[in-house]
């Protein structure tokens, strides 16, 4: 037969079988260290214009150009109506300034953009820096060191974050990690006034942004691992004096819970209840502190914002219900006497705070237009509530959940999965979300052109074991042993852009790593966020597709914004600098060897100090001139 | 009783009392000079075991987690940012450190704070495997100590401070 072949038929087939060889390494070659892509999956169509959400009207901005708040608005939209960077020419975007802050820990904060200065704070120590965009090379117009307490840095849960500044009436507010509040000249840097509101010896930190409205600073504590008795407070912003302060547990009148409040659930109504649904003075203890996001509606002068997690993490030493712990309040911004509540996750089981965003939205439901609030919840529920009233109007599950079968629109609580409930003394598998929830702080962006919200999430379980906590005042009181790992489908990170009126994922990015930035929505319909290995990227509003990335030098938790520069072009800056809860592992240079390192998170993300480094940079992008 | 027999019995008798003297157990440390001290908590598994249980009661673990870290830095690596002999571990134990880490003193004796020290310096697994803590009183999500493979970590402190490690 092969005499029959000849030399050249033999010389065909050999190489035949070259080819065939070559085409099966190739087809079945390990996948290289270094591609760990991004997987789109498109799975509803788009909603029809008369069946999209709009932002509250009353709450909304008139684009100038500026961002004067980390959230971009009132509603919490992160959207940006600047259009001259758009979906055709954003695969042009290329940096045009950088701005090194020499700390190399998590930047979570969102550079402010007011007249033609920025303003950017760092993590600890909390540095204040103003740029002057109106001169070439945007030079340093002043700096601001507010000198915190060294010893802040040892009870920050989950590094030494800031998540930014608020700027009001000529008027630069931020806080500092040891507690204070601290009010400069936006134009000068002079410190106006400074309020301490924490103390460190219990745990008390401050690591949220501001919000400023009606002449008030609201303000937040942190501290829910350290049995910290969380609270709100509202500070003159002429002043600083304190005009109002309201805990999180305890009697009503440190609540300030009187005759307006009326929550919508039988569950929440009653005396005291922030005393009676614990043990004996667990209350003093008992977390719940406000550390995330403020939404303030002008019209009915209500704020809305959510309380964390319950002290003890360990859920059997605090039988009851642990209010006010992880649940939203509104609340009169003009007296802070709460008019309604909801419990997200009465006894809190995983560390569920509910601290994320409340955006505030109208739109179409049961055939007539609704007032409501949107929040993606730590449980990975899409909670949609009329935030007039305090009732959950639906509740379904936009990330993997194993631990809550579905919502009781009934009672508005979780129907809990009994066996991933944790019992003392054992170690429950495989819970899903993990202990920072379907999504932590990094807020979420809405565009009123699509009607869709853009959900920077999670996708991670964890093994939790649960022990009996000891309180020692300045020291963590957990009384947990996690380890946190992959969700199902073995990426960690997951951009949903979510429609609210149809419930539903419309399409959805798996991204390998913790997605641990904020989202930003333009009107050029582009949507940027950013990944912990350093990729800070574009994508299509409508579609998902990737128009545009670029490689930072560290991996980004920041909050991408849009502005428009005194030059009149647009341009989009973000934070670098890996670190925050998730990236502690390189931030605080921790050690893999324990897969309970930061609080499990570590688990989770061991290959992470081979992709990214840890660094703090300012990137600013534009189109080229 | 034959002979043979008594001499059984001897011989029983001087085995088992050999092994009643497996270690010794100092109860007035304090009288010892310091570099001394940690040669006599290190390594030994009474004072490793003591220092692991203080080591979840004084909620170490809520900021070093198993020796990984987290809030604060991790403690099974061979960098120290305040010394790594078991005299600075011990310092640092009972009066703080400037960047966060709270004093102790108050809440613990200080042969806990030497038990600790002790407890933390087997962290990396250096010690004879016989003087590791073999289990946890606590359900936790890391593997015994005793598991733990000797990693080769390079030395923190002088060597006449180690002499306990083989």
């Amino acid at each position: 037969m092969l005499k029959k072949l000849g030399v050249w038929g033999i010389s065909a087939l050999l190489l035949a079988l070259v080819v065939a060889a070559l085409a099966l390494w190739w087809a079945l070659r390990p996948a290289p260290a270094w591609t760990h892509p991004a997987v789109l999956e498109r799975l509803a169509p788009l909603p029809r214009p008369e069946a999209r959400a709009i932002p509250a009207p009353s709450a909304m901005r008139a684009e100038d150009g500026q961002w004067t708040m980390p959230l971009g608005d009132y509603a919490a939209t992160r959207y940006s109506a600047l259009d001259q960077i758009n979906a055709g020419n954003v695969g042009g975007l290329r940096p045009v300034f950088t701005f090194d802050t020499g700390i190399a820990r998590g930047h979570e904060a969102a550079p402010l953009v007011i007249g033609s200065t920025m303003y950017l704070v760092t993590p600890f120590p909390n540095i204040v820096y103003a740029l002057d965009l109106n001169r070439p090379r945007n030079p340093v117009k002043w700096t601001f060191r507010p000198r915190p307490l060294q010893r802040a840095q040892g009870v920050a849960c989950c590094d030494v974050v800031n998540r930014g500044a608020a700027f009001a009436d000529g008027r630069l507010f931020f806080n500092t990690l040891d507690g204070q509040t601290i009010a400069l000249d936006a134009e000068t840097g002079r410190e106006i006034w400074r309020t301490r509101l924490g103390n460190i010896n219990i745990g008390e930190t401050i690591t949220m942004a501001p919000l400023v409205a009606e002449g008030r600073v609201l303000v937040g504590s942190s501290g829910g691992e350290f049995g910290v008795r969380g609270w709100l407070a509202a500070l003159d912003a002429g002043s600083g004096a304190l005009l109002w302060k309201a805990w999180s547990t305890g009697p009503d009148s440190d609540v300030l819970i009187g005759p307006e409040f009326r929550p919508f659930y039988p569950a929440d109504r009653g005396p005291d209840l922030g005393v009676s649904t614990w043990q004996p003075e667990g209350w003093r203890l008992g977390g719940g502190n406000p550390w995330g996001w403020l939404s303030y509606d002008p019209e009915t002068h209500l704020i809305y914002y959510g309380t964390g997690n319950p002290g003890p993490w360990n859920p059997d030493q605090r039988p009851g219900d642990n209010k006010w712990t992880a649940g939203i309040f509104a609340r009169d911004i003009r007296t802070g006497q709460a008019r309604w509540f909801y419990q997200s996750s009465p006894h809190d089981l995983f560390d569920h705070d509910d601290i994320n965003e409340s955006i505030l939205l109208d739109m179409p439901i049961g055939g007539r237009r609704r007032q409501v609030l949107v929040r993606p919840g730590r449980t990975g529920f899409m909670y949609v509530i009329d935030r007039l009233t305090g009732q959950v109007l639906s509740a379904d599950p936009y990330a993997a959940v194993n631990s809550i079968h579905s919502i009781n629109m009934g009672n508005g609580r979780p129907n809990w999965v009994m066996e991933k409930t944790p019992v003392q003394g054992r170690v429950t598998r495989d819970i899903c979300p993990a202990a920072p929830g379907g999504k932590d702080w990094n807020p979420s962006a809405f565009s009123p052109r699509t009607g869709l919200i853009y959900v920077p999430h999670l996708n991670l379980c964890m093994d939790e074991g649960h022990m009996e906590a000891n309180y020692i005042a300045g020291t963590p009181y957990l009384g947990a042993d996690a380890r946190m790992h992959a969700g199902p489908g073995g990426n960690r990170g997951v951009l949903t852009a979510w429609d609210p009126v149809a419930r539903r994922a419309v399409w959805r990015i798996r991204e390998d790593l913790p997605l641990w930035s904020g989202a930003l929505a333009t009107a050029g319909d582009v949507v940027f966020y950013g990944t912990m290995d350093g990729l800070f990227k574009a994508v299509d509003a409508r579609s998902g597709r990737l128009l545009w990335q670029y490689r930072m030098n560290s991996g980004t938790i920041g909050m991408p914004v849009s502005y428009r520069g005194p030059d009149g072009r647009q341009y989009i800056a973000i934070f670098a600098g890996v670190g925050g809860w998730s990236g502690a592992i390189v931030s605080g240079a921790l050690d893999k060897g324990d897969p309970t390192s930061a609080l499990g998170f570590v688990n989770a993300v061991r290959d992470l100090p081979a992709r990214t480094d840890a660094a703090g940079r300012l990137y600013v992008f534009a189109l080229p001139r | 009783m034959s002979s043979l027999c008594r001499a059984d019995a001897a011989l029983l008798a001087l085995l088992a009392l050999a092994g009643c003297h497996r270690e010794t157990r100092d109860y007035r440390s304090s009288a010892m000079a310091s570099a001394d001290r940690g040669a006599a908590f290190e390594g030994n598994a009474f004072h490793v075991a003591q220092g692991q249980r203080l080591y979840g009661w004084m909620n170490c673990s809520g900021c070093h987690a198993h020796g990984g870290g987290g809030m604060g830095p991790p403690l099974m690596d061979d960098e120290w940012r305040y010394g790594g002999s078991m005299g600075e571990i011990a310092a640092t134990i009972l009066d703080g450190r400037p960047n966060g880490m709270p004093a102790f003193r108050s809440r613990i004796t200080e042969d806990q704070a030497w038990q600790l020290a002790a407890f933390v310096r087997a962290m990396s697994a250096q010690p004879r495997q016989d003087a590791l803590p073999a289990r946890a009183d606590e359900p936790r999500n890391t593997e015994p100590m005793t598991l733990d493979e000797r990693k080769p970590i390079r030395r923190a402190t002088p060597k006449q401070d180690d002499r306990s490690e083989e």
